[in-house]
């Protein structure tokens, strides 16, 4: 049976269950409500559980260890010599089997060792899905008929389902946990390999960045040199920027949204600054190259300073807008959620609007505020389009706004667009790029978190 | 609905024997298009306590909020009519909205105390108005109103922590301060007491009588007991009409009117 129609068959069996437990318990209690300890759709969910349930997690466990199982078993049947011995060419060999099995191309001549071998393997699988069918099924059915006969008037149906529930939704909180360690995990271990052909000292405190590296020991070339600081210095001046773009704006909007604009104005205002978070950012990187960038060298050479065709400015100024929405929806959600028993305490003792705003709800929405800011700077970091298109590729160490510097994440891209050896240091270095941007973000999470716990006035 | 082309029973208003503090004349008032006062005349006596007693929904909250124009943070409110507070009309375009909310102050029916310090919800009003000359002149004003609020003993030594922190009834009474440190000449409660339980509502009704010497105050009060208790003068509303006002012992035990009679024996409302 193909997996779809299995999992279909379950859950079939599951809605069964469902109805089988539910009239079940009606019936135990001839067929009242009252006096079930639970209310019977409960009993239903029961059933469905332990029909559902482990027949679902047996089948997922078999379907992923399968085709491991599976290709030991061939393997172990071949004769000694028709793979060889090593574990990459054998690899190699089951490949071509399982493309013999599938009527795709295969890398090698087909001989008879070959043949045979995909022959065992397409009848092993053949089976093995016979199997699965055979115990899941048998598993459905054996956690239906079990708990169906558990089913009496006074069995605690609902706290086993929700016990069942509380399960699922800690799962669920495990998951993200687990991705996030896995992420993590998997950049230290990479970057770990990139500090065993770089030294740290020189990747965390190097100021040249020039990545190329010779492919092969003939060619000439850059030996590479991966000084990151220019990268983190490009970042922090464009995203600086931005904040300085956003915040005053972002928050000055939130403020006339939320407490002077009629709720007119607000209900058409408020969506249309979120249009401009839906804005392609690849739209506002050529916004920022053919437009803003040109202006900016202008408006430069006419004060007399010199100007690069791509500035940090254009692209700072771009991404500021970009980020405009985050800050003003954010902040004035949270502005507005301050319970208006605060304003009329203030407007009661004589304060004019802005003195309310400034020194009761502003204080007050503080925390979302920071997180607002905070949102903007992790999308500010994160942003590559703008930066690609507006303030080019080169790693220039440098605090003026109007030379063309290059950021963390545009370095990532570019590194790894193309065809690529995923162990040359060239490509490593993103890993340990990554690994460094993920503890500054993390660092500016934490420190703003104090702040905010540091000077937060808490309403009720 | 009650309009005021129905022929209605004159409200019976009893004269003020002392001198006049606040006086209202022929005030309406609109929530869009929804009438929630009709022509009330009414006037609060210096140095008095007068309660606003009636039924939900009466309009007693709604004439108190038209004293420091508190109705005007309301986009669809609209007021009508001539309220005067030591003969000044307060709807005048002369008057600003801020100097007369600093002369009449107001305490709301939730305690809502800012979530500052106590020392800083207490400071609050007269650092917007500039009323303290120097640092210690603001610590003067600041243990001088929570004095008289009665709370200083309580939070004298813990005045940087934050005053959410305090009971519900200590709250209300430091809302009481926050009030009283702007030095106001008439103090408004909006059911001061109704989230609050009998010990502490006991307290601040003392504290009302307390207060009555320094400041005029009116109150609106869901209790008749509160408001036999603290006031002099009760002003009995009923659909948004002035049915009856006089000394309150008279509105209790005489009443004139017979719906005064009615809501006072608690034969409805």
């Amino acid at each position: 049976m193909s997996s779809p129609l299995l999992i279909l068959v379950i859950l079939g069996l599951t809605l069964v269950g469902f109805w089988l437990g539910r009239s079940g318990a009606l019936r135990a209690n001839g067929g009242k409500t009252r006096g079930l300890h639970s209310l019977p759709g409960y009993y239903g969910y029961y059933v469905a559980l332990w029909c559902g349930v482990p027949a679902l997690l047996i089948a997922a466990a078999w379907m992923v260890s399968q085709d491991a199982l599976v290709s030991n078993l061939v393997l172990a049947a071949l004769p000694a010599d028709a793979a060889g011995g090593d574990p990459a060419r054998m690899t190699l060999f089951m490949t071509d089997v399982r493309n013999l099995a599938e009527g795709n191309i295969v890398s090698r001549v087909v001989d008879p060792a070959l043949q045979a071998a995909a022959d065992h393997y397409v009848s092993l699988h053949q089976m093995a899905s016979y199997a699965l069918t055979a115990v899941v099924v048998a598993a459905a059915v054996a956690g239906l008929t079990y708990a169906r006969r558990r089913i009496v008037p006074t069995l605690r149906a609902r706290n086993a389902v929700e016990t069942a529930v509380t399960g699922a939704l800690m799962v669920a909180s495990i998951l993200a946990v687990l991705t996030t360690v896995g992420i993590i995990l998997s950049l230290l271990f990479e970057s770990l390999r990139f500090f065993h052909q770089v030294p740290l000292t020189d990747f965390l405190f190097g100021l040249h960045w020039s990545p190329q590296t010779a492919l092969r020991a003939d060619q000439a070339g850059s030996s590479g040199s991966f000084g990151a600081v220019p990268l983190f210095a490009g970042t922090l001046l464009i995203t600086s920027i931005a904040m300085a773009v956003a915040a005053p704006i972002g928050l000055m909007s939130a403020i006339y949204m939320s407490e002077y604009a009629g709720r007119r104005t607000r209900g058409f205002l408020k969506p249309i600054l979120e249009i401009l978070a839906g804005i392609p950012t690849v739209v506002y990187g050529f916004f920022a190259a053919l437009t803003i960038a040109p202006f900016v060298r202008e408006m430069g050479e006419a004060l007399g300073l010199t100007v690069a065709s791509e500035s940090a400015l254009a692209a700072g100024v771009v991404m500021g807008i970009m980020i405009v929405p985050f800050v003003s929806s954010l902040s004035d959600d949270v502005m507005t959620a301050v319970p208006q028993a605060m304003r009329d305490g203030s407007f009661g003792l004589g304060a004019t609007k802005s003195e309310t705003i400034k020194k009761v709800i502003f204080p007050a929405a503080l925390p979302g505020i920071v997180g607002a800011l905070l949102l903007a700077v992790s999308r500010a970091i994160g942003e590559t389009m703008i930066v690609v298109m507006a303030a080019g590729l080169a790693a220039n160490l440098t605090a003026n706004p109007f030379s063309a510097v290059t950021t963390v994440t545009v370095q990532v891209a570019t590194l790894l667009v193309g065809d690529q050896e995923f162990d040359s240091p060239k490509t490593l270095a993103t890993f340990a790029l990554g690994l460094v941007l993920f503890m500054v973000t993390l660092c500016l999470n934490i420190v703003a978190l104090r702040i905010v716990r540091r000077y937060r006035e808490q309403y009720e | 609905m009650v309009t005021t082309d129905q022929a209605q029973p004159k409200p019976v208003v009893m004269p003020l024997d002392g001198p006049v503090k606040i006086a209202a004349r022929g005030v309406n008032l609109w929530y869009g298009a929804k009438q929630a006062l009709f022509d009330v005349d009414l006037d609060v006596g210096a140095n008095q306590v007068t309660a606003l007693i009636g039924p939900s929904g009466c309009g007693k909250s709604t004439f108190l909020r038209c004293i420091n124009r508190m109705n005007d943070t309301i986009p669809t409110a609209r007021v009508v009519g001539d309220i005067r507070l030591d003969g000044e009309d307060i709807y005048s375009p002369a008057v600003d909205v801020v100097h007369l909310r600093a002369r009449v102050g107001m305490v709301f029916q939730k305690p809502n105390p800012f979530p500052k310090s106590i020392y800083d919800n207490v400071a609050y009003g007269p650092r917007i108005h500039g009323l303290a000359e120097s640092k210690s002149h603001l610590d003067d004003i600041v243990r001088f109103s929570l004095e008289r609020a009665g709370l200083w003993k309580e939070v004298a030594d813990r005045l940087p922590q934050p005053g959410t922190g305090l009971s519900g009834g200590q709250q209300q009474r430091l809302c009481i301060a926050r009030a009283i440190a702007v030095s106001p000449e008439v103090i408004l409660m909006d059911e001061p007491c109704s989230a609050l339980d009998p010990i502490a509502t006991a307290r601040i009704e003392e504290l009302i009588d307390d207060l009555r010497d320094n400041f005029t105050i009116a109150i609106v009060t869901h209790s008749m007991q509160q408001a036999a208790r603290v006031s002099q003068r009760t002003a009995f509303f009923h659909l948004g009409i002035l049915v009856e006002a006089g000394p309150t012992e008279q509105i209790f035990t005489s009443p004139l009117d017979q719906r005064t009679q009615d809501y006072v024996t608690g034969r409805f409302g």
